[in-house]
């Protein structure tokens, strides 16, 4: 079963990705921050990150950096959650080895388009 | 095994409905399992002040306090001292939970529908309005309850007004 | 698939408000510390990124699921927080106060979102307000990029740098998302792939060219390539042209009122799990023993009761630890309210708080609220002396009001407490007297005195300034608690200052209770309407001209209620100094019950007698004794209501001469 780990501290975010993609037939874990996600991705095997910029106790894009810095995420997927005003998020992220992004305010339908073509 | 009707002893189909039955002050009585919870003993029961006659009381039922009806009582009968044989029927009508004092308790028997007869007037009764049917059995006759209106709180505070 | 996102609406709407109330309680923190003269430096960087995150939260949130009023205020704030975080301004006063503003706004438009208020008039104005203060002119949003292509198709050559697989990007996935454009000739380029003994499993050496036959708008094409466009050689050209808008997706904003829910720590929850799971192990073992049993085994089955018994207890504790949420909850609103008061008055009041994360019952907390809200309101009110005064009397121009809760004795303790000119008791025995609550010539303690505030109908409030409220006294905020289980009482020193202490029980459905003995039954009255009990004799007692009975304790004349008679028993003790009378106060007024004996205090768990029974009068609700059987529990209030109902006008009645005043037993 493939695994996405969705990190984000609103829980209403993380619920609702949560459910959209558990749905579409992903089995979904969640981390409210990103010191939990790294804690999370370490202890079992995940086939994609989905994780928002600005978090308490570790953001985005430090998560980025420290799961690239893992031998089994070196070349797993990370997409960002960010606004169409943070174009400098957006780069720091790539910067960082980030995948790509998805542009919040998105709807249900695009998030699960925009997995399932990551995850082919 | 297919069951039988005790009236014609014929086989039974499918819409048969089951009831309690049990004696009290002479006359044998009915009331639907379905809504029966459990049958205990006669314990004593905390007083609720201020409260119809035919109310004795609350019990306590593993954790739920349950009011308790004196069925004589509520039909306007003499009252009769309890003792060993004293039976109380917890009913479940929705959700809401009252016990009913009895004489005693007798058997569960099956009547199909058309075996029920309306009720006609009761002499010195008056207590039409909680009598759903009447139905024979072996000869005897057999009241059905409609136990909704026994423990309803409309009809008990409408009875304390008549009773006062 | 269409997914209905209004199951998540609720968790959105309590998500937003604490964030809110978050940016309220930093935001009102560096207005003081700017007040107190603070700079730059003042302005730490943790607390700036914390009102940011919380700000982006809700724009996110607010956004994803439709409450766009809300997203538009929500980014307003976000930019000017944004700035400031990253220095490229500093906060000012009249900043943090538009801020402020802003965030009371929001709190508004998050509520008319849920459908409980009407949506406030100035959240326009604001967000403009909040637009112009940015240093920076940053665009609302960025408006989706609509190029219009024309032609037959395109000509792609894609050719992704060494490092591609490091970010997680796949080429064959973009090649995919090629393909669902339109029908593809792809030529793989070849030219970077080294000898195989120097080829790096982990860089990508391929490149391709792709004809897309297809007149797809570019922006699909960009969509295609957006992630990896710094990542690769990429070059696109038209072979022609086509044209299709692109549409923004929106979904309606559904709304939901939320059910009444709680939000759970999930230590909790884990913690009663495992209980649970102790429970199990140990009524696993019970039944073993019992299915089993010889009497040699008594000792270990009482062993196990006692163990279930301890489970038991332990999970009572767990599950009412459950509806315990932090007294912060209701804390956090009282800085605000104290800034609000002290400006409108022309005070200056400083709130210092301890104890926030002292938990009580969600229930209580819900309605100490009002209470404690009222007595800072009156601290800062008649309490806190205007700064000049203060300063004669050699005081720091600000008062200080202090909000201090902990547990004690299985309670829960508030403190409210300000050092300012304390209760003016001279004032206070005026007013008792002209409006005959006390007579003329009574010398009263000086705690006495004190307890004045109390009585129904007492104000010293010279005019309702809309800041006390009307028509609320020192004796609604003492029933309302009283209502809870708990009491208040206060302590003043003039000059110096007045506190007030609240005490609470843990959980409402747990009551302390007087057991007492009418008839044959038992019946529990809660401690909290207990005045005290005494012993009467028949000459303490008359029944004026055929009404009821009336008995006299310590010159004060009570109606006296006999329990036997009113719940039908037949009573032990038929002459007045055969039992007890028990003096309750509900409402302001007391009455005596008499009764056959006192059993005791015991902690009883209240069970209600609905739906099952209907409500009676005097009676509230019925616990289920150690012997399993029921008792019920007095309502005080009503019975001191039905006290005196039958018998008014008992003020101004002097006793008879020659009464014997009763000995307080408690």
């Amino acid at each position: 079963m493939t695994t996405i780990l969705t990190v984000d501290d609103t829980a209403s975010m993380r619920q609702m990705i949560s459910f959209t993609l558990g749905s579409a037939g992903y089995e979904v874990i969640q981390a409210a921050d990103g010191e939990e996600a790294l804690k999370l991705a370490q202890s079992r095997k995940v086939d994609l990150v989905i994780a928002d910029v600005n978090m308490p106790n570790m953001d985005g894009i430090t998560l980025v950096k420290s799961l690239r810095a893992l031998e089994s995420y070196k070349f797993t997927p990370i997409l960002m959650l960010t606004t169409e005003s943070q174009a400098g998020k957006r780069d720091q992220g790539k910067s960082a080895g980030a995948t790509g992004w998805i542009v919040k305010p998105f709807n249900p339908e695009q998030l699960v388009n925009v997995v399932k073509k990551v995850l082919g | 095994m297919q069951e039988t009707s005790p009236i014609t002893g014929a086989p039974l189909s499918g819409d048969a409905e089951q009831y309690l039955t049990f004696r009290l002050d002479g006359l044998d009585y009915g009331i639907p399992i379905v809504q029966v919870q459990e049958i205990r003993g006669w314990t004593k029961v905390t007083p609720l002040p201020n409260s119809p006659r035919y109310i004795r009381g609350v019990l306590n039922l593993r954790g739920t306090i349950v009011p308790i009806i004196d069925l004589r009582l509520r039909f306007n009968l003499e009252e009769a001292a309890y003792d060993a044989t004293t039976v109380i029927i917890v009913v479940n009508i929705g959700g809401r939970l009252a016990g009913i004092v009895v004489d005693g308790v007798s058997d569960v028997i099956s009547i199909v529908p058309d075996q029920r007869r309306p009720a006609p007037e009761f002499e010195g009764h008056g207590n039409r309005q909680f009598v759903q049917g009447l139905t024979q059995v072996e000869e005897k006759l057999l009241v059905l309850l409609d136990v909704d209106k026994l423990i309803n709180h409309e009809t008990l505070a409408e009875a304390a007004e008549s009773a006062a | 698939m269409a997914i209905d996102l209004s199951r998540f609406h609720s968790t959105f709407f309590e998500e937003s408000l604490e964030s809110a109330s978050i940016m309220e309680a930093e935001l009102l923190e560096i207005e003081r510390s700017l007040r107190r003269g603070g700079g730059a430096a003042t302005l730490d960087a943790e607390r700036l990124n914390r009102i940011f995150r919380a700000a982006h939260s809700i724009k996110g949130g607010s956004g994803t699921f439709g409450f766009n009023r809300v997203a538009e205020l929500a980014h307003a704030l976000e930019s000017v927080l944004d700035e400031a975080r990253s220095r490229s301004r500093v906060l000012d006063l009249e900043t943090t106060a538009l801020l402020i503003r802003g965030v009371d706004c929001l709190r508004a438009l998050i509520r008319a979102a849920r459908g409980d208020t009407p949506e406030p008039a100035d959240a326009e104005e604001l967000r403009a307000a909040l637009e112009r203060a940015q240093v920076s002119g940053r665009p609302a949003s960025a408006a989706p990029r609509s190029e219009a292509p024309s032609g037959n198709g395109w000509r792609i050559t894609f050719r992704p740098h060494a490092r591609f697989f490091h970010t997680g990007n796949d080429p064959a996935r973009i090649l995919r998302a090629l393909a669902e454009c339109g029908p593809l000739v792809v030529r793989p380029e070849l030219d970077r792939l080294p000898e195989w003994g120097e080829l790096d499993p982990e860089a990508c050496y391929l490149g391709w060219e792709v004809v897309l036959q297809k007149p797809v708008p570019r922006a699909a094409l960009d969509e295609a390539f957006a992630w990896v466009v710094d990542d690769c050689e990429l070059d696109i050209q038209p072979l022609s042209a086509a044209v299709a808008p692109v549409e923004p997706a929106g979904s309606p904003a559904a709304e939901e009122r939320g059910a009444a829910t709680i939000r759970v720590a999930t230590a909790k929850v884990d913690a009663l799990v495992d209980i649970v799971g102790e429970l199990v192990i140990t009524q696993t073992m019970l039944t073993q023993l019992v299915d089993d049993f010889a009497p040699e085994r008594l000792t270990r089955l009482r062993a196990g009761v006692d163990q279930l018994a301890r489970h038991t207890r332990d999970l009572q504790d767990a599950v009412l630890g459950i509806r315990m949420l932090p007294i912060g909850f209701v804390f956090s609103r009282l800085p605000r309210l104290a800034r609000d008061v002290s400006s409108m008055l022309g005070k200056q009041v400083e709130l210092e708080i301890s104890g926030e994360r002292t938990e009580l019952d969600k229930a209580i907390i819900e309605r100490i609220s009002d209470p404690l809200v009222h007595l800072v309101r009156n601290c800062i009110d008649h309490g806190i002396e205007p700064p000049a005064e203060r300063a004669r009397a050699g005081k720091p121009a600000h008062g200080t009001i202090r909000l201090e809760a902990y547990h004690k004795a299985g309670n829960v303790v508030i403190e409210v407490s300000d050092d300012g000119r304390g209760l003016d008791r001279g004032r206070i025995l005026e007013k008792a007297r002209a409006r005959g609550l006390i007579p003329p010539d009574a010398a009263l303690e000086p705690a006495q005195i004190d307890e004045l505030i109390f009585t129904p109908g007492f104000s010293t409030a010279e005019s309702v300034n809309g800041v006390s409220g009307r028509g609320v006294g020192m004796d609604v905020v003492r029933s309302n608690i009283r209502a809870l289980g708990g009491g208040v009482e206060v302590a003043s020193t003039e000059g110096a200052g007045t506190r007030f202490v609240i005490r609470l029980p843990l959980t409402l459905a747990i009551v302390d209770g007087m057991s007492l003995q009418v008839g044959n039954e038992v019946y529990i009255l809660p401690l909290a309407w207990i005045a005290e009990t005494v012993r009467v004799t028949a000459a303490a007692a008359s029944q004026p001209a055929g009404g009821p009975e009336i008995i006299t304790v310590r010159d004060e004349y009570l109606p006296l209620l006999r329990l036997d008679r009113l719940f039908n028993l037949q009573a032990r003790a038929s002459a007045l100094d055969e039992g007890i009378v028990v003096v309750v106060e509900a409402d302001g007024k007391r009455a005596g019950l008499f009764v056959d004996d006192l059993l005791g205090q015991q902690q009883v768990v209240l069970k209600s007698l609905e739906p099952h029974c209907e409500r009676l009068e005097g009676i509230s609700a019925a616990t289920i004794l150690g012997d399993g059987t029921v008792a019920l529990i007095l309502d005080a209030g009503s019975l001191v209501r039905q006290a005196h109902s039958a018998g008014a006008g008992l003020a101004g009645l002097r006793p008879p001469p020659g009464a014997a005043a009763g000995a307080a037993l408690h």
